[in-house]
């Protein structure tokens, strides 16, 4: 068992880092997760690990810090906050353009604009469809608790460096302030340059040796011909990941005659509107996407062929039920629910949406 | 001609192409700044024997493709971001020399803010700026370092500062700034100014040895194509209008400023 | 008694005849050729040779590098 600690989903994130090897952290203040740089100034791991953290003068440098970091073949990230992340989407699309890997957490508030400093889910659209320009993804991972904050550190981690991908932790302002218990992982070192040198070798800047070509970190190429070939790889990437990576979690969806879809925060409100649900006889399970991308499309297709309806959660106007919707493609109804403008919705009013919606609706 | 073949022997070669330069040619227009300054920092990387720990950022414009000119390992940097990338590059690979190369549209217009806080927290990296007041690789708009009167496509009837604000003279401002150690003018337009301007790049990748703070070398330098002149004549054109806006030589030659001297306020 | 001599190659194919080396050559040994390269760039050329010294100011303002000097005592 490791050290189990009382702790904020956003400092988790800095204490995960430390004790994950990351190399650097960039990043600039913005609420809801200035506890995250907060916390590594405060832990000093420059002292301990050797880890850079360095506060910016922009999210639009500190993405870039993580290109120019990420290039070098060290474990680079950044947290943010909904603004901050659309600033930040040039950089992600170049660190995507140029397969770089690197970790980014977003701790959603709601929008649009300025918005508010409470929790929603309505950047699901950004972070699964691209979010800056070009065809490309981001893998996406989405915690529905403190220890999932912990953990998807590291796996981002080793997603991204399997993929020469950015990920991204796509939490929100719930799980960014909440406290629970956590139970810490073991510090692993940080990668050596000879470590860096088997795993990134053949394409990290870290200075052309006599008896190499040079590492060109680029997403540059104005031959079309040579673009399409690099957009095409791309896309087999995205391929295998959507073959090899998907991530769920079904909670008592095996008597299920309907189903909630709900990730983050939405999902822990569901657990509790099950309960609601079952106790009047609705027999409701729960689909907990934990990779947004890639999306558990199979897994939902299954589940359509035996329940009578499906309800996507989100704290948003309605993102994520467009791709329930495609994945059940017509078979039954997929409806949305969802509170705006930063308010988490209660499990009562979910349990009435689904029977408004989807059970009367019928 | 037997003469010729006498002179033209191996062991009198007094000067040749670097072999940091590599063997493409380059992109650049005719009578191109981009490939002077791109040859001398070829030179002062082969000279200071850093091939290997040398890792240069490209920018966005005519420039973009000085990885394919420099044999070195390069990142082609997001607009105006190369001092954002070369930030993260030195501090995590602090024994590596990181030099960002940017235009005026690339440093001083929309990385600006990158530019000035790099040089503000005195990153130990070499900044080359190439000023030609001009965007060369989107066809000749108006740079921040336009002269005013200057015509360019987005100011066809000259610089106006009522329309365009002043020229800006980032150089002046960086100089400014306690986080940097040396801020030099220079230009390649003739032997003389090459030699300068080469002893100042290796000058500035040098100071990244002696962790000193941010060395800024800005050249000015002529966009051929862009003000539609015979390059001999652009670089007359150069001398006679941008030297005088634009003055050649050191505006600094020091440390970053001393961490004391700014402790002592809050003491 | 001896004297300096100098001469410079041009590498004919990659010189884009800019014409910067001709404007440095303080001993108007260089020129543009009549003739073009295969791109139909007029190149540098010597057509003083006898009075090139050697002093490579036309290789250092030269932005392609196609220009090799050579130097010696005669």
């Amino acid at each position: 068992m490791g050290e189990l600690k009382l702790m904020k989903g956003n400092e988790v994130i800095a204490e995960a880092a430390i004790r994950c090897g990351c190399d650097g952290y960039f990043g600039y203040p913005i609420t809801p997760q200035s506890e995250v740089m907060e916390t590594l100034m405060a832990r000093k791991p420059w002292e301990t690990t050797g880890m850079v953290v360095l506060q910016a003068e922009s999210e639009v440098a500190s993405i870039n810090m993580v290109y120019g970091g990420a290039s070098c073949g060290k474990k680079v990230m950044t947290t943010s906050s909904s603004p901050g992340i659309s600033l930040m989407q040039e950089g992600i699309t170049y660190i995507a353009g140029a397969e770089l890997p690197c970790l980014i957490m977003n701790c959603v508030r709601g929008g649009p604009g300025l918005g508010t400093i409470q929790p929603a889910q309505s950047d699901y659209f950004q972070a699964c469809k691209g979010g800056g320009h070009g065809d490309y993804h981001l893998i996406v991972l989405a915690p529905s608790s403190v220890q999932e904050m912990n953990d998807f550190v590291n796996l981002g981690f080793e997603l991204a460096f399997k993929y020469r991908n950015p990920a991204m932790i796509l939490s929100d302002g719930a799980i960014g302030q909440m406290m629970e218990k956590v139970e810490l992982a073991d510090y692993k070192p940080r990668w050596t340059d000879e470590e860096i040198e088997k795993i990134s070798g053949d394409w990290a800047t870290t200075g052309k040796k006599a008896n190499r070509k040079q590492h060109i970190i680029t997403s540059l190429e104005l031959d079309s011909e040579i673009m399409e070939k690099l957009n095409h790889k791309l896309q087999a990437k995205y391929k295998k990941m959507e073959e090899e990576e998907v991530r769920y979690e079904e909670i008592q969806c095996d008597d299920a005659e309907y189903i909630f879809v709900a990730y983050g925060s939405s999902a822990r409100i569901c657990q509790k509107s099950i309960q609601i649900a079952r106790e009047k006889g609705i027999k409701v399970g729960l689909l907990r996407p934990i990779t947004l991308y890639p999306f558990p499309t199979k897994p939902i297709q299954k589940l359509a062929e035996k329940v009578k309806g499906m309800l996507s959660v989100e704290m948003s106007a309605g993102q994520m039920v467009e791709d329930v919707r495609l994945a059940v493609n017509g078979k039954i109804p997929v409806e949305h629910f969802g509170r705006l403008g930063g308010i988490i919705p209660s499990p009562i009013e979910v349990v009435e949406a689904l029977e408004q919606k989807i059970i009367g609706g019928k | 001609m037997a003469d010729l073949e006498k002179i033209m022997k191996e062991e009198n070669i007094v000067y040749k192409k670097t072999k940091v330069l590599t063997d493409n040619v380059m992109h650049y227009c005719p009578g191109c700044s981009h490939g002077v300054v791109h040859k001398l920092i070829a030179e002062v990387i082969e000279e200071l024997g850093i091939q290997d720990k040398t890792i240069g950022i490209s920018p966005v414009g005519c420039s973009v493709f000085a990885y394919n000119y420099i044999d070195i390992d390069w990142q082609e940097a997001a607009h105006g971001r190369a001092p954002a990338n070369a930030t993260a590059t030195k501090r995590l690979m602090p024994d590596k020399f990181v030099f960002s190369y940017q235009g005026d549209g690339d440093l001083a217009s929309i990385g600006a803010a990158e530019t000035l806080h790099a040089c503000n927290r005195g990153e130990n990296i070499t900044m080359i700026f190439i000023n030609n007041a001009m965007y060369g690789m989107t066809g000749g708009q108006m740079a921040p370092t336009t002269l005013v009167g200057m015509k360019t496509s987005t100011t066809p009837y000259g610089r106006n500062i009522d329309l365009n604000g002043y020229p800006m003279k980032m150089t002046e401002i960086v100089a400014s700034l306690p986080g940097t150690c040396y801020v030099t003018r220079q230009s390649v337009h003739d032997a003389a100014s090459v030699k300068r301007c080469k002893k100042a790049i290796k000058k500035g990748f040098e100071n990244q040895a002696k962790k000193i703070g941010t060395s800024f070398i800005e050249i000015t330098s002529t966009c051929n194509s862009g003000w539609k002149m015979p390059p001999v004549e652009a670089n007359k054109w150069m001398e006679k209008h941008m030297f005088a806006y634009y003055p050649q030589g050191d505006l600094k030659d020091a440390e970053r400023d001393n961490p004391d001297d700014y402790i002592k306020y809050i003491k | 008694m001896a004297k300096i001599k100098g001469a410079v190659k041009v590498d004919i194919e990659k010189c884009k005849g800019c014409g910067l080396c001709v404007e440095a050559c303080p001993t108007k040994t260089l020129d543009l050729s009549k003739e073009v390269n295969s791109k139909g760039y007029n190149y540098a050329y010597m057509a003083d040779p006898d009075s090139c010294i050697g002093c490579a100011n036309c290789a250092l303002v030269c932005p392609d590098s196609v220009i090799t000097v050579y130097k010696t005592k005669i």
